[in-house]
């Protein structure tokens, strides 16, 4: 039991840090990434200029959008990892600044990754709609 | 709704997994990326293994539980080959491959050694609850080993994305696994209520994998700097 016990709590330890470096290499992924014009249209945002709130705004969008099918899981996972952040800024962003700071740019990197999944969504839907047209 | 929900994972972990292997075939990674192809083909056929059994014996018998978690611990072990097959990738530069392959032949030694040990010891008990202890012991092993190949990645600032996002995919996999088995061995009746948790992490390492290979290509390249969680890190 005693092992059991152990375990439980190192593999919760090493589960939060894996889950928090795979979201952040989602995050840095597309972060790299260009919205096309007519994303940026969309969603308002020019030049990574995302408000840290503006995620929830921006997974509705992605939401409206019929998914292409592989992105559901991430969008899921980094959903996850914005709540985190949110609990993480409510508990102590007021004590430590640093904390505050830190969080916020993860939820403008969250913000982006919902842009860069809406204009997955966007390039795969005109492509759907030009083969119904040729069809 | 529980059963739909057990068949829609099922058919989506086979799923998952044959077009990981298809797509590294056409692709000519197969070779390149052979314990990982390895793992998903036979996780597969035991999952379809496990289908004909569960079809044919029902949930309730002692076939299907003894094939579930004994192709449980088969399929922990060939994702140890997994994790060496990253290890080559991490440390192709170094040129210490047969280390590598040494440590994997001992890793392989120990495992069976004290698995061997433990199921000794428990001929007159081989319960449910005996497989799950060396299921949580599996995995736990799993979570050491690939945390010190992120704590490589990070070292030698490994960049190819893919690899990065192979690794950790793996940790949350491993991990989510020992919280799961472990948290089971404690609370038996209180996880027996969430049938499903064990359907949905076993569907997300090909899930996670297929991403990987399909939105990921060969050449990306990534600062594991920027992965690495600490406030003081900057997206920009």
């Amino acid at each position: 039991m005693m092992i059991a016990a152990l375990i439980l709590v190192a593999s919760s330890v090493f589960l939060v840090q894996f889950f928090v470096a795979y979201c952040r290499s989602l995050l840095a992924k597309s972060f790299a990434l260009e919205l096309s014009p007519e994303a940026q249209m969309v969603t308002g945002i020019d030049d990574h200029l995302v408000h840290r709130n503006d995620f929830k705004r921006l997974l509705q969008l992605v939401e409206l959008c019929p998914e292409p099918g592989d992105d559901a899981v991430q969008l899921r996972a980094v959903r996850t990892y914005y709540a985190m952040m949110r609990g993480l800024r409510a508990i102590s962003g007021s004590i430590v600044p640093a904390v505050r700071e830190w969080v916020e740019r993860e939820q403008v990197a969250c913000g982006y990754f919902a842009a860069v999944a809406l204009d997955r969504r966007i390039a795969h839907n005109r492509s759907l709609m030009a083969e119904q047209t040729r069809a | 709704m529980l059963g739909s929900l057990l068949n829609v994972t099922w058919m989506a972990g086979i799923g998952f997994s044959l077009y990981v292997v298809a797509r590294a075939i056409l692709h000519k990674d197969f070779i390149r990326y052979f314990p990982l192809n390895f793992y998903l083909l036979s996780l597969a056929l035991l999952s379809l293994g496990r289908r004909i059994i569960l079809i044919r014996l029902g949930i309730d018998s002692e076939a299907y539980l003894y094939f579930y978690y004994y192709s449980d611990t088969l399929l922990t072990i060939l994702l140890f080959f997994a994790i060496l097959g990253l290890y080559q990738h991490v440390f192709a530069e170094m040129n210490v491959g047969k280390y590598i392959r040494g440590g994997g032949f001992m890793l392989l030694l120990l495992t069976a050694g004290v698995s061997y040990m433990m199921v000794q010891q428990n001929t007159q008990n081989m319960t449910s609850r005996f497989v799950v202890g060396l299921s949580q012991n599996l995995y736990f092993v799993g979570v050491v080993l690939t945390y010190v190949l992120w704590g490589a990645v990070l070292q030698l600032r490994e960049t190819r994305t893919r690899i990065v996002q192979l690794v950790l995919a793996l940790g949350v996999f491993f991990s989510a696994h020992a919280v799961f088995y472990a948290a089971r061995y404690m609370f038996p009746s209180m996880v027996m209520q969430v049938p499903w948790v064990a359907s949905l992490l076993g569907i997300s390492l090909p899930l996670a994998w297929a991403y990987t290979f399909t939105m990921i290509p060969e050449e990306a390249r990534l600062e594991t700097a920027r992965i690495a969680a600490r406030p003081a890190a900057s997206h920009r």
